[in-house]
């Protein structure tokens, strides 16, 4: 029983210690966060987690987006034409201009946050990850 | 209204989970499959809640069958009656938000969050009849334990999941994502206090003891689990940006279950005796399948729990192959054993429903087997690729990816096959006037 109850309360000291920390991130400039929280909620109605990711998690039949609009080959004008026109996987979707630039601000935001690449995280000897910082 | 009622709606949320699982999976090999139609943004999602009611109604089941013949008390009917009505309300609506594609929640749980209420208001009342029945009992088996506290962590975890509703939480997406993933974690190790609670009842139930819930190492083993439940989730989130000490703890904690490992290792000789014994029983089969499953998936979830072995598996099928590795290999042998035991199927069949059932099982696990390799070879495959220093085409990957996902939709086809075979025969051969009636 004590052990029961001591595990408890080191739960919840560790889950309210989550939920109260807030991790930084540099958001760009002239971010809207408002805007962003909306384009969250355009990326949960039309389920883009059921193909896509955002750091390596959510469904796997489309690429992980979290850095997609900073990609070289890819940006804002190939998200847009992507979204408008669909792919042979993926059925043309066809938000509002609000939709679109909430959801591009979300997707600006997920870019902050940091990198969702493999082959830029550092191993450590003790098998730990470090994670490249986002300038 | 007896828990008959409840193993009978998850049996045909399994047949539905499997039917969807495929259509879904035929996605993969014709991209343009429904895409007009349902498409996969719906097709997944029928699924994985399919699944979800699956295993929550099936461990509800065989909680309330085993608590009724260790309790002096029945649960009240009336009670019983109202929580399956509201998990009903919640299955339609949850439908009724897909076919709509009215989504709006999170991965997992993607339909409109409003139809989270009749679930939560289903398991306050499963709280509230669990508490009246273990009120009888003076010694509590480790079983005992394990179902209050997947059953209480369930209702806590399943609260937090609605956490981001509040601009609170919203308003980091780092934040957010640590919880959403604290909770798909914890919820796993929730249900499975559950269902492995009911693992260990059948054991004793099967082999007449009542050694296997009351030995020190089961009160171990069960802590184990507990710790592991509440603190290992942070190796969901190895390359999230998130707090360093999360991910650092997520890793020692997952590296306990090295522990669970090595005592089923231990145990294995143990294990083969006694199935020599009990292999007529299906329900025994069942579990011991699941005790092979266990072995596989823990393996590979130690594996991946470690961040450098994560690098390669995360964001592939690797983590698709352990999730259907446990939730079909673990959770639905362990309920379809319970199913087996509980809807009174221990005494002596008739010959050719013996025969197609032993098929049915050798072809379940053959086919599982298959799916679990050519996911984790895609998913491989896949890992290879994101950690190429030339890296193609993400189209022209999956196009690579084709030979599994054929081997994938065919053993998927192989599982529809045997689970739809075990299904008809425990709802037709055991019809509800044989003892399911008020």
């Amino acid at each position: 029983m004590y052990i029961f109850l001591a595990l408890c309360v080191s739960f919840l000291l560790y889950s309210f210690s989550i939920y109260l920390h807030k991790p930084g991130i540099r958001t760009p400039e002239h971010f809207d966060e408002t805007k962003a929280g909306r384009g969250q909620m355009v990326w949960q109605k039309y389920n883009c987690q059921a193909c896509h990711q955002l750091f390596g998690l959510g469904g796997y039949l489309g690429p992980d987006l979290t850095n997609v609009l900073s990609h070289p080959q890819k940006g804002e004008v190939v998200v847009r034409s992507i979204i408008s026109s669909g792919t042979k996987q993926m059925p043309a979707f066809s938000l509002s201009e609000e939709e679109m630039s909430d959801l591009l601000e979300f997707l600006r935001l997920s870019d902050a946050c940091g990198i969702s690449d493999p082959r830029t995280y550092t191993m450590h000897a003790n098998g730990t990850l470090e994670l490249p910082k986002r300038n | 209204m007896t828990y008959k009622w409840y193993l009978y709606t998850a049996l045909f949320f399994l047949f539905s989970a499997l039917s969807f699982g495929v259509l879904a999976s035929y996605v993969y090999i014709s991209p343009e499959f429904l895409k007009q139609g349902l498409g996969f943004t719906a097709l997944r999602p029928i699924h994985v809640s399919s699944v979800l009611l699956w295993i929550l109604l099936g461990a509800t089941g065989s909680v309330y069958a085993a608590m009724e013949s260790l309790s002096e008390k029945k649960a009240t009917t009336s009670l019983l009656s109202l929580q399956w009505l509201l998990w009903m309300v919640a299955a339609a609506g949850i439908l009724y938000s897909y076919l709509n594609k009215s989504f709006g929640g999170r991965e997992y749980w993607e339909f409109n969050p409003v139809w989270a209420l009749p679930i939560g208001a289903a398991w306050v009342i499963f709280v509230m009849n669990f508490v009246r029945l273990v009120k009888s009992i003076t010694t509590w088996p480790v079983y005992v334990w394990m179902w209050l506290t997947g059953i209480v962590f369930f209702l806590f975890i399943f609260s937090e999941n609605y956490l981001w509703l509040f601009p609170f939480f919203k308003g980091n997406l780092l934040r957010d994502m640590t919880i959403q993933w604290k909770v798909n974690g914890s919820m796993v190790g929730a249900w499975n206090q559950m269902i492995y609670g009911s693992a260990f009842f059948l054991m004793d139930r099967i082999a007449g003891t009542k050694s296997t819930g009351r030995s020190k190492v089961a009160f171990f083993m069960y802590f184990l689990g507990l710790f592991n439940l509440m603190f290992n989730w942070g190796h969901h989130i190895y390359t999230l940006p998130t707090e360093k000490y999360v991910r650092h703890l997520g890793y020692a904690v997952s590296m306990t279950e090295w522990i669970i490992f090595i005592k089923i290792l231990y145990d294995w000789k143990k294990a083969v005796d006694v199935a020599h014994q009990q292999a007529h029983h299906f329900s025994y089969r069942f579990l011991l399948a699941a005790d092979v499953w266990v072995f596989l998936n823990l393996f590979q979830a130690l594996l991946m729990s470690i961040p450098a072995v994560n690098r390669l598996t995360h964001g592939t099928h690797v983590t698709v192959a352990h999730a259907m590795g446990t939730t079909i290999g673990i959770n639905s042998m362990i309920l379809i054993s319970a199913c087996f035991e509980f809807l009174g199927y221990r005494e002596k069949m008739n010959r050719p429903w013996k025969k197609l059932l032993t098929f049915s099982f050798w072809l379940l696990q053959g086919s599982l087997f298959l799916f679990w390799l050519s996911l984790n070879s895609a998913g491989i495959q896949k890992g290879l690729w994101q950690l190429s220093p030339e890296q193609g085409s993400y189209s022209g990957m999956m196009e690579g990816l084709q030979l599994w996902f054929r081997l994938l939709v065919l053993s998927g086809i192989g599982l529809l096959m045997a689970f739809s075979v075990l299904i008809v025969f425990l709802l037709k051969k055991n019809p509800v006037q044989a003892g399911g009636t008020d």
